[in-house]
C-alpha cells in the first residue's frame, strides 16, 4: 500500500473498534431481544466462487456485532440467506418469500444485474428497502433508480473511470476494446469510450470485440484484435473467458508492448484461477488484501482467515462492509419502518474496514472504493503492485448527470 | 486484410472446429444407436476437463513430458467413458422402454446432479490446467504467431474422424453401431445383444466427450458452467451434420468454426445468433441435416408417445378437478401472501405446460423451444406497458396474439419437419428470438430486461391479481382441453400416429399441425403475459433454454399420455423446486435426483400413475 495518508490511517485506527474488539473477545454485553431479520438473496449456487466468501464474511461481521451488543440498543442482527436462482423470475419470488413469510425487515444482496434490477423494481412496488450489494449495472442507481434501491459497490462507471484516470499521461492513441456481450460489458465499453478522451485527448477506438459471455472463441477474438494493431487494449472479460483470452493472447503475443487496462482482473476471484498465466503490467482494479495495512482491515483479514481457513476474496470484503453499513443504518434509524430506514440511509457515513463509506443521497450509491494497481506475477500466482485505494467519492457520476438520468426515470 | 491474417484466422476456426467435432461425434453416435438426446453429454465434457486438471498436473509432477500429458488426457477420457457406462447401467437401461422424451428428461436430471457434484468435489473456483509441455510456444505463420497446441488440435479432429471410420468399418462393434443407427429394431430382431451394444456406445460417446474436455485444458479453465455452454453448440453441430452421421458432424463443425472465426470480424456483436441462423437455414433447406438420412422408422407404425385414449372425466376426476379449481380460488382466502404468490405462479406454469402438452402429447410435435412463445407474449405485453404506456388490460390481450403470431410464423417452417429435427428447429427459432431480445438493447433493454410491468392500480394486490391469473389460466386450459376432445384434436392425433395414413384419408396434415402450433403458442403467450405482470419485469431468461426444459419437465412429470397430466406436473415441479431451493445451496442436485426418481418410479408420469391406479380400482370389483 504505502500511499495511504497518515491522517487517514490514524482515523481508521481510532475508529477501528468493532472487528478488533470482537477478536480479542472484549466483554461487551451480548445482544438480546427480538432479532432484526434481514433477507439476503444471492446466487449462492451459480456464482459460488464469489457468493460463498461473501456470505462467510457477512456471518463473521454479524457475529462480531452481536457479540458487541447487537444493533438498535441490544437486538441481535440476523441474516436469512437464500439462493436467488440466478434468474429474475426466481429472485422475485424468493424476495417476496423473504419479505412476507420470513418476516425480514428488508432485503439485500443479488449478484447479476438483471436480477438486481428486477428485485429493485419489486422493492419499489412493495415500498421496501433493497440494499443491492454486487450488481454493477449503472442503471440500478441511474436511469432505473428508485427511492427504495441503494447500492454499495462501485458501479461500472466508477470502476472504468478509475482505470481511465490511471491511464492519464500515457501516449497510447489507438485502442481496442474486448468485452463480454451483455449489459455489464456493453456499458463498460460505452463508459470507456466517453471517459478515455479525458485522459488521452486524441485516443481513438480501432477495434471492438464482443464475444458471448462464457463462450469466448479466444483464438478468433485475439486474432481480430491483433489484426487492428492497437497501441492499447481495454479488457472487460472475466472468469473462464478471461483465462482463455489471456492464454491465447500470451501465446500469440497480443499483450507485448501494449498497455492493457482491465476491469476487476486484480480481484482474487479472478486472479486465483489465472495462476501463473497472470499477465504482467496490466492496470487493473482489484483487491490486494495482503497489502492493505489499515489496522481495522488487518483485524478483519485475520479473523476471516482464522475462522474459515481461507484467504479473503473481494466478495468477503463486500460482505463485511455491507454488514457494517447496515448495522450503522439500523442504529441510526432505530426503527424498522422502511421509510425511516431510507431517510436514515441518505448520506449515511459509516467507518468500515475499507475506510469511510457514505451512501450518497442523490443517486443512492455508496462511495466504497477499490484498489487500482499493476498486475505482477509472484511465484505461481498473480497479485498487484503499486496498488492504491481509490475512494469511490472521487469517481462518482457528476451530479448534473445523475439529476438528468434519474429525472427521466 | 492480408493473406497471412486470413490464413491464421481460418486456422483458429479449424482448431475450434476440431474440438467441437470430437465432442459432437460422441453425441451423434449415442443418438444414432440409442435415439436418446443426451443432455448429459455436456456434463461428460465438463467432467473430462475437471478430470484432466486433476490427473494431468499429478502426472506432470513425475516428469514434464508431452507423452505424460497425453497419457493423462486419455486416462481422463477413459474415466469419463466409465461414468458413461455407469449412467447407462444405472439409469438408461431401466428406461429404454419408456417414451424417448422421458429419457431426455432423465439425462437432464443427470446434468443438474453433475453440476452440483462438480461444485462439491472441485469447489466453485475455476481451475486452470497446465499447458501441454512442448506445445506452449507460438509458431510463426506468414508473419502471424499461432499457438502450436492449436496446430495439434487441428490434426486431432481428423485423427479422431479417421479412427472412428476404422472402428465403424473394420470392427464388428462398429458395424453393429452403423446397423443400429440405420434400424435399431432390425438389429434387435437379428439377435444382437443390445445391452452390450448400448453400453459400449455410451462408453464411446462419453469417452469422446471427456476427450474433448480434457484436450481443452491448455486453452480454457475448468469451470462449473462449461457444460451448458457447450451442449447447445454441440446440438447445433450434430443437427446440421445430420443426427447419427459422424462425417456430417465433422463438416458441420468445420462450417461453424469458420463461421465464428470470420463472423467476429464482420458482426462482432451477434455471434450468439449466427450459428442458430445457420441451423435454421440448413434445416429449412435440408430437413435431415447435411448428411443425415430420413429416420427409417418414420414410415413404420410405432406406439405413439402421447395421449392415446382421451377419456372424459368420470366422477372421481370431476371431483378432483372441482377440488383443484376450488383450492386455486381459495388460496387468497386461507393462504398467506407467499402462498398466494406461489399459487399464482403454479397457475401460470400450468397453462404454459398444458399448451406444450397440447403440442407434444396430442399433436406429437415435440417443441424444445416452447419458452419462446411464453417469452414473446411477455415481451409483447411488457413492451406495450413500458414503452407505450398502455394499461394492463389491453396489453394482456395482446400477449396471446403475439404468442400465436410468432408460433404461426415459426410453425410454418417447423411443421415441415419431423422428430428430432423438428425439435431442434423449434430450439433454433427460440434461440434466435432469445438472441434478438438479448441484443436489441434499445427496444428490449437487453439482458437487463425491462422493469415496471406492474398490473393496473385495481389489480396490484396479490390477491386480486391471483384471481385474474386464475381466470386466464383456467379459461385457457379448459379451452385447449376442449380442442383435444373436439374433432380437431382427434385429427391432430391421427396426423401424429401416422402422417401418411392421415394424408391418405384427406387430412391436410401440415395445415392442421400449423394451426395446432399456433393455438399452443397463443396459450403460452397468454401465460407469459400473466407471468410478466406477476413479476413486474421481463428479461431474456423467460425465453431461454432452461425455461423450455422446465416446461418439458413439467409435462413429463405429469405424464404425456394423460390429458390433465401437465397441470399436475406443473404443480409438482414447482413444489419440488420451492421446497429444495431454500434448503441448501445444492438444490439443483436434489431437483435432479427427484426428477430421476420420478422417471424411474412413475415412467408414465404422475398422471399415468393415477390412471393405472384408477384402472386397477375399476378392475377390482370385476375380479371379485
Amino acid at each position: 500500500m504505502g500511499v495511504v495518508t497518515i491522517s487517514r490511517r490514524a482515523a481508521l485506527t481510532a475508529s477501528g473498534g468493532l472487528a478488533a474488539a470482537a477478536l480479542v473477545g472484549l466483554r461487551a454485553p451480548r445482544a438480546q431481544g427480538a432479532p432484526v431479520r434481514i433477507g439476503e438473496l444471492n446466487s449462492y449456487s451459480r456464482m459460488a466462487a464469489f457468493s460463498v466468501p461473501y456470505r462467510n464474511a457477512m456471518q463473521l461481521a454479524a457475529d462480531a456485532i452481536n457479540r458487541a451488543g447487537g444493533v438498535m440498543g441490544g437486538r441481535p442482527l440476523e441474516f436469512v440467506f437464500r439462493d436467488d436462482g440466478a434468474t429474475p423470475g426466481d429472485a422475485v419470488r424468493v424476495a417476496e418469500d423473504l419479505l412476507t413469510r420470513e418476516n425480514c425487515a428488508f432485503i439485500a444482496g443479488t449478484f447479476l444485474s438483471n436480477v438486481g434490477l428486477a428485485v429493485a423494481d419489486l422493492a419499489n412496488q412493495r415500498r421496501r428497502l433493497f440494499f443491492a450489494t454486487e450488481p454493477l449495472s449503472d442503471a440500478l442507481t441511474m436511469a432505473q433508480g428508485n427511492r427504495y434501491t441503494w447500492r454499495l459497490r462501485p458501479n461500472t462507471y466508477m470502476q472504468t473511470r478509475m482505470l481511465t484516470e490511471a491511464a492519464r499521461g500515457r501516449t497510447a492513441r489507438r485502442w481496442g476494446i474486448v468485452a463480454p456481450n451483455y449489459e455489464y460489458g456493453q456499458s463498460a465499453a460505452a463508459n470507456f469510450k466517453r471517459l478515455i478522451t479525458a485522459s488521452i485527448p486524441n485516443a481513438e477506438i480501432v477495434v471492438e470485440q464482443y464475444p458471448a459471455l462464457g463462450r469466448v472463441d479466444a483464438g478468433a477474438t485475439v486474432g481480430a484484435l491483433n489484426q487492428a494493431r492497437p497501441d492499447a487494449i481495454f479488457n472487460v472479460l472475466f472468469g473462464p473467458d478471461l483465462t482463455a483470452f489471456v492464454r491465447e493472447g500470451n501465446t500469440r503475443g497480443l499483450f507485448e508492448r501494449r498497455l492493457v487496462l482491465s476491469l476487476l482482473t486484480g480481484e482474487p476471484e479472478y486472479m486465483i484461477p489465472l495462476g501463473d498465466e497472470c499477465p504482467e503490467g496490466w492496470i487493473v482494479t482489484g483487491y490486494p488484501w495482503e497489502q492493505v495495512e489499515w489496522p481495522r482491515h488487518r483485524a478483519y483479514v485475520e479473523a476471516y482467515r482464522a475462522r474459515f481457513n481461507d484467504t479473503p476474496r473481494k466478495g468477503s470484503l463486500l460482505g463485511y462492509v455491507t454488514v457494517e453499513v447496515l448495522a450503522a443504518l439500523l442504529n441510526k434509524a432505530n426503527s424498522l419502518d422502511n421509510e425511516a430506514l431510507i431517510d436514515a440511509l441518505r448520506d449515511l457515513r459509516t467507518e468500515t474496514v475499507t475506510g469511510p463509506v457514505t451512501m450518497r443521497g442523490i443517486d443512492q450509491q455508496g462511495t466504497m472504493g477499490t484498489w487500482v494497481g499493476e498486475t505482477v506475477l509472484r511465484g505461481r500466482t498473480g497479485t498487484m503492485r503499486n496498488a492504491r485505494y481509490v475512494d469511490g467519492a472521487e469517481v462518482m457520476f457528476p451530479e448534473a448527470e445523475v439529476r438528468a438520468a434519474r429525472r427521466s426515470a | 486484410m492480408d493473406a497471412g491474417f486470413l490464413l491464421v484466422q481460418s486456422l483458429s476456426g479449424l482448431a475450434s472446429a476440431s474440438s467441437l467435432f470430437i465432442i459432437a461425434s460422441g453425441l451423434t453416435l449415442v443418438f444414432g444407436v440409442t435415439r436418446i438426446v443426451n443432455f448429459a453429454h455436456g456434463s461428460f465434457y465438463m467432467l473430462g476437463a475437471y478430470m484432466a486438471v486433476t490427473v494431468v498436473p499429478w502426472l506432470l509432477e513425475i516428469e514434464r513430458s508431452p507423452w505424460l500429458f497425453f497419457v493423462g488426457v486419455l486416462i481422463s477420457a477413459a474415466v469419463v467413458g466409465l461414468l458413461g457406462v455407469a449412467m447407462e447401467l444405472l439409469l438408461l437401461r431401466r428406461i429404454y422402454k419408456v417414451p424417448e422424451l422421458f429419457q431426455l428428461l432423465a439425462t437432464f436430471g443427470v446434468v443438474l446432479m453433475v453440476q452440483d457434484a462438480v461444485l462439491k468435489i472441485w469447489g466453485p473456483v475455476d481451475i486452470t490446467g497446465p499447458r501441454a509441455p512442448g506445445l506452449r510456444h507460438g509458431v510463426e505463420i506468414m508473419g502471424q504467431r499461432f499457438p502450436a497446441y492449436e496446430l495439434f488440435l487441428i490434426c486431432a479432429g481428423p485423427a479422431v474422424l479417421g479412427a472412428l471410420w476404422l472402428l465403424m468399418h473394420r470392427t464388428r462393434f462398429g458395424v453393429l453401431i452403423r446397423a443400429a443407427t440405420r434400424d435399431r429394431e432390425m438389429v434387435g430382431a437379428l439377435g444382437v445383444n443390445q445391452a452390450m451394444l448400448f453400453t459400449g456406445t455410451l462408453f464411446l460417446g462419453a469417452f469422446l466427450a471427456g476427450l474433448g474436455g480434457a484436450l481443452q485444458i491448455p486453452r480454457v479453465s475448468a469451470s462449473a458452467q462449461m457444460d451448458l455452454s457447450i451442449i447447445t453448440e454441440v446440438f447445433v453441430v450434430t443437427v446440421i451434420g445430420g443426427m447419427g452421421s459422424v462425417t456430417g458432424a465433422f463438416l458441420a463443425a468445420v462450417l461453424i468454426g469458420q463461421l465464428q472465426a470470420f463472423g467476429v470480424l464482420v458482426f462482432p456483436k451477434i455471434t450468439l445468433v449466427l450459428v442458430f441462423l445457420l441451423m435454421a437455414v440448413v434445416l429449412v433447406v435440408k430437413p435431415w441435416g447435411l448428411l443425415g438420412k430420413p429416420e427409417p422408422a418414420a414410415g413404420r407404425a410405432t406406439l405413439p408417445e402421447g395421449i392415446l385414449h382421451p377419456r372424459g372425466f368420470a366422477l372421481p376426476e370431476k371431483l378432483l378437478a372441482a377440488l383443484a379449481v376450488a383450492a386455486a380460488l381459495a388460496v387468497p382466502v386461507f393462504g398467506d401472501a407467499y402462498a398466494v404468490k406461489v399459487a399464482t405462479e403454479v397457475l401460470v406454469f400450468a397453462l404454459a405446460a398444458f399448451s406444450l402438452h397440447f403440442l407434444v402429447g396430442n399433436g406429437g410435435i415435440v417443441s424444445f423451444g416452447h419458452a419462446a412463445y411464453f417469452g414473446l407474449g411477455a415481451y409483447a405485453s411488457g413492451l406495450l406497458v413500458v414503452r407505450l404506456g398502455v394499461p394492463m388490460e389491453p396489453a394482456l390481450l395482446v400477449a396471446p396474439v403475439a404468442g400465436a403470431a410468432f408460433a404461426f410464423l415459426f410453425g410454418f417452417f417447423v411443421v415441415r419437419l419431423s422428430g428430432i429435427y423438428l425439435a431442434m428447429l423449434t430450439l433454433a427459432f427460440a434461440q434466435i428470438a432469445y438472441a434478438v431480445c438479448f441484443q436489441w438493447v434499445e427496444v428490449t433493454g437487453g439482458d437487463n430486461g425491462l422493469v415496471g410491468v406492474w398490473p393496473s392500480a385495481w389489480a396490484t394486490s396479490r390477491h386480486v391479481y391471483h384471481y385474474i391469473v386464475a381466470a386466464g389460466a383456467i379459461a385457457g386450459i379448459v379451452a385447449l382441453r376442449h380442442v383435444i376432445y373436439a374433432p380437431f384434436g382427434a385429427t391432430l392425433r391421427a396426423a401424429r400416429d401416422s402422417a401418411p395414413r392421415a394424408d391418405a384419408i384427406g387430412i391436410d396434415v401440415r395445415t392442421h399441425q400449423l394451426l395446432g402450433f399456433t393455438m399452443a403458442g397463443g396459450a403460452a403467450g397468454l401465460a407469459g403475459g400473466l407471468y410478466a405482470f406477476s413479476k413486474g419485469s421481463i428479461d431474456p431468461t423467460m425465453l431461454a433454454i432452461p425455461m423450455s426444459v422446465d416446461f418439458l419437465a413439467m409435462i413429463l412429470l405429469g405424464g404425456i399420455q394423460t390429458v390433465m397430466g401437465a397441470v399436475v406436473g406443473a404443480g409438482a415441479f414447482h413444489a419440488i423446486k420451492d421446497i429444495f431451493m431454500p434448503l441448501t445451496d445444492y438444490w439443483r442436485f436434489l431437483l435432479g435426483a427427484s426428477i430421476i426418481a420420478l422417471v424411474l418410479l412413475f415412467p408414465r408420469g404422475l398422471g399415468g400413475a393415477f390412471a393405472s391406479v384408477r384402472a386397477r380400482v375399476a378392475a377390482e370389483p370385476a375380479r371379485a
